[in-house]
């Protein structure tokens, strides 16, 4: 059949044209990155360099040094994923499958309050971290992060399927509870593990508005920071901001790349209702 | 039947992140109510004593800063324009991903979903540059089909709506995979039905793919608008808020009057307008879902 074909056709062109605009930005950033100081201001624009040059990325990691903003998002990432992990899964366990009075209102109370936007606690939460001399420290991003609702709500809703003949079991045979989460609970809900675990470690390291108002210390900034300060004193430097931007998105694309499977399953989990 | 467990056991898998929880987000809640209603600011910051309680003066003053009524306006335009624009052009992803005609799906998603994931300050800056008027890729585009140079973000007409068009690249991925999983869900046989039956392409959509797809679209429309409301990098590093404050958010205006102006009291008020607005929003979104039975 002829429309069949032609429907098929306008379908693939349609499918690259979006894909052509999603990437699109991605490949210019990456392309202008290796561009000589300014031949990306040019007219008509230039869609590929002229000839490679590095010299962005150089001074980058030496004049301008970004080693240590990288070193921050990092550290600030990963201490950020193993706390939250750690709190998150033991207290989102204990919601599916510990029994005790008030346990479905309290969830509830917690699940409800994820539509107050988190822009409220910013001063208090502030006046606080500056009372313990927290401000300027990775704490200041750790430790009120350490547990989120959305977390204990996602391994909740994976950990209802373990069956309870499974605990019953264990319990039998003489485990105590904490035994219990690490040889047997802890195993079984790797999967939401690994996905919360992505969530947690890009949210925080793509997050800007809070680490904007707690590190005001340059060498302190994490990588959103320092590029969007960066951008105040460069912002006629397009090949160095181009270049700044590839750093800072390329841990998170390779990240995705290698586990998207978990990442998406994750946004499913996420969209059921519990 | 098993047996209740004991206090000690719960302390420890409820304790450290219940602690958490309530340190740093319950109590601040409370703690910044409170706030509203004091004169907290720079003084203050330094001593306590200098605060004074100056009941509903915050809001009111809200009520008349001009500049509180454009980031409202301003808001609620990037809300209700990018909202929609954004959860259409997911549903239009999905159904191209969705089409049985269509191979390397698995390729295709990953490249949709690649600017979710990706830093938003980062992007935000490659914007800038791709909307720059005179070098800007998106103007050198345009001339192909005739239309000529646009000040994109200099030009207050064009400014928010060019900041809605980056909202909707980098985040229609997202909820283009919750609709995919929700096309994935609606029976076959009900399109084959409605194809015996002569329903067009058109009538299919319009009486099985969207009434099936209705719990999606409720539970995307609130979380997209709830996040739409907190609008802030994007203004933050592409415009200030300019020009002439056509895309400063309510987001911006309280992290400007909060944390460079130190007029903290006032900035906690700002914020708990913007809870009331989110707040009203949803209601408005679960009361629709709740009167056509979705």
């Amino acid at each position: 059949m002829i429309s069949e074909t032609v429907k098929k056709i306008l379908l693939y062109l349609l499918a690259f044209l979006v894909g052509a605009a999603s990437l699109m930005p991605f490949l210019w950033m990456v392309s202008a990155s290796f561009m000589p100081s300014g031949s990306a201001n040019t007219y008509p624009p230039k869609f590929l360099p002229d000839a490679i040059d590095f010299s962005h990325y150089i001074s980058l990691f030496s004049r301008i040094d970004l080693t240590r903003n990288l070193l921050n998002s990092l550290v600030i990432s990963i201490g950020v994923t193993f706390f939250s992990l750690f709190f998150n899964s033991l207290t989102g366990y204990a919601f599916a499958k510990l029994r005790f009075a008030g346990k479905e209102s309290i969830f509830k109370v917690m699940l409800s309050s994820m539509i107050i936007p988190g822009q409220v606690t910013m001063l208090p939460v502030f006046l606080m971290l500056k009372n313990m001399g927290l401000i300027n420290t990775y704490w200041a991003i750790i430790v009120p992060a350490m547990s989120s609702v959305f977390g204990i709500f996602l391994i909740r809703q994976f950990a209802m399927s373990i069956p309870d003949s499974l605990i019953e079991a264990a319990k039998i045979d003489g485990a105590g509870e904490f035994e219990i989460y690490f040889r047997i609970i802890l195993p079984l809900i790797k999967p939401i593990i690994i996905t919360l675990g992505i969530f947690t470690f890009m949210g925080s390291w793509n997050d800007f508005l809070w680490p904007l108002i707690v590190m005001t210390d340059s060498s302190m900034y994490t990588m959103p920071v320092a590029l969007s300060n960066l951008m105040g004193e460069h912002v006629q430097d397009t090949e160095l901001m181009m270049a700044g931007s590839v750093i800072t998105i390329l841990p998170v694309i390779i990240i995705f790349i290698i586990l998207q499977r978990f990442y998406i399953n994750g946004i499913l989990m996420g969209s059921v209702k519990g | 039947m098993r047996k209740k467990t004991s206090t000690i056991v719960l302390l420890i898998f409820f304790g450290p992140s219940l602690l958490v929880i309530t340190v740093f987000f319950f109590i601040p809640v409370l703690a910044s109510f409170i706030f509203s209603f004091t004169d907290f600011n720079i003084y203050s910051l330094g001593n306590l004593n200098y605060l004074r309680f100056i009941g509903i003066d915050n809001y009111s003053k809200i009520l008349h800063e001009p500049l509180f009524w454009s980031a409202l306006k301003n808001t609620f335009y990037f809300v209700l324009a990018g909202g929609p624009l954004s959860v259409a052009v997911s549903l239009g992803a999905a159904i191209l991903l969705n089409s049985k005609l269509i191979r390397f799906k698995a390729f295709f998603r990953t490249i949709y979903f690649l600017p979710v994931v990706t830093t938003l300050v980062a992007v935000a800056i490659v914007w800038r540059f791709i909307y720059h008027p005179r070098f800007g890729m998106l103007n050198y585009f345009l001339g192909f089909i005739g239309i000529s140079p646009v000040d994109w973000l200099g030009d207050p007409t064009f400014s928010m709506p060019a900041i809605i068009l980056m909202a909707v690249w980098k985040n229609f991925g997202y909820n283009m995979i919750i609709f995919i999983a929700g096309l994935q869900n609606i029976p076959e046989e009900l399109y084959e039905a409605a194809s015996i039956e002569g329903a067009g392409a058109w009538s299919r959509f319009r009486h099985i793919t969207l009434p099936m797809l209705a719990p999606a679209t409720v539970f995307i429309s609130v979380i997209t608008m709830i996040g739409y409301f907190q609008l802030f990098s994007e203004p933050y590093i592409m415009t200030q808020g300019g020009p002439l404050n056509s895309t400063l958010s309510i987001v911006l205006y309280m992290y400007q009057e909060g944390f460079r102006w130190w007029n903290l009291g006032y900035s906690t008020a700002i914020a708990f307008t913007l809870f009331v607005i989110i707040f009203t929003g949803a209601l408005i979104q679960f009361r629709i879902q709740k009167r056509y039975d979705i």
